[in-house]
């Protein structure tokens, strides 16, 4: 659904469902996780909602996914090291 | 978009020696870098305070999941919850999940973290200004695990 929403477009939820094996009440339940993570935003046009990706957010949120990556690495070496010892 | 974080590693190390170095709680303590008051129950809740060199007045606490020995040991925690002052109780928790799986070369050891997507914004900057003060002080305490000086 990200990707869907990666190309900069604003998207309704029966546009993202469009050849999407989700449900359209799965759709609508990730946006929402989503949208109270601050990585989706939504607007009013006309009778239907539009989602549409921040990127700002997203970097953040990559940028934390990689730290807590790192820190998991990190702690799988000390592991390792008291394991194999 | 990942809402997870999965790592694996081979550990030269039968799968009982793993096991007991994950759920064995003064050994968890040890590489996890925590000094836990008490072993991992299911169900319940665990707590004790960081050891690592900056973070030492922080506190973790996780809530045992899943113990299903040598197999699968899991826990739902606050990750990084690095503000003292601050209550986390209300917030989502993330899961941590270890799979353990013997391999001929020993142990196949996989942990999954989920439920990030979930977290408050915030929460995002604190692990950043973790990130500046803590990890890097830590990544240099495991070059010194791994090769200590001669």
């Amino acid at each position: 659904m990200i990707g869907r929403l990666s190309h900069g477009n604003a998207l309704s939820i029966a546009r993202l469902a469009e050849g999407s094996a989700l449900t359209r009440q799965a759709i609508s339940k990730h946006l929402r996780v989503l949208e109270g993570a601050g990585i989706v935003d939504r607007a009013r046009a006309g009778r239907e909602t539009l989602y549409r990706l921040e990127p700002t957010r997203l970097a953040e949120m990559r940028a934390y996914l990689d730290g807590i990556s790192r820190h998991w690495d990190a702690a799988f070496a000390r592991l390792k090291a008291l394991v194999e010892e | 978009m990942a809402d997870r974080i999965e790592k694996r590693i081979v550990l030269k190390a039968p799968v009982s020696r793993v096991w007991r170095a994950l759920t064995d709680y003064r050994e968890f303590g040890t590489w996890f870098h925590v000094a836990l008051d008490g072993p991992f129950v299911r169900g319940q809740e665990v707590r004790g305070r960081i050891t690592w060199p900056g973070a030492e007045h922080l506190t973790m606490t996780a809530t045992v999941q899943r113990i299903e020995p040598e197999r699968v040991f899991s826990f739902t925690w606050h990750p990084y919850a690095i503000d003292p002052a601050m209550d986390y109780s209300s917030e989502p928790t993330t899961l941590v999940e270890f799979t353990l799986e013997p391999v001929p070369e020993g142990t196949l050891l996989m942990v999954v973290e989920s439920g990030f997507a979930a977290l408050p914004p915030h929460r995002r900057d604190e692990a950043f200004r973790m990130n500046d003060h803590g990890w890097s002080i830590q990544t240099q305490n495991i070059a010194e695990y791994v090769a200590p000086p001669a």
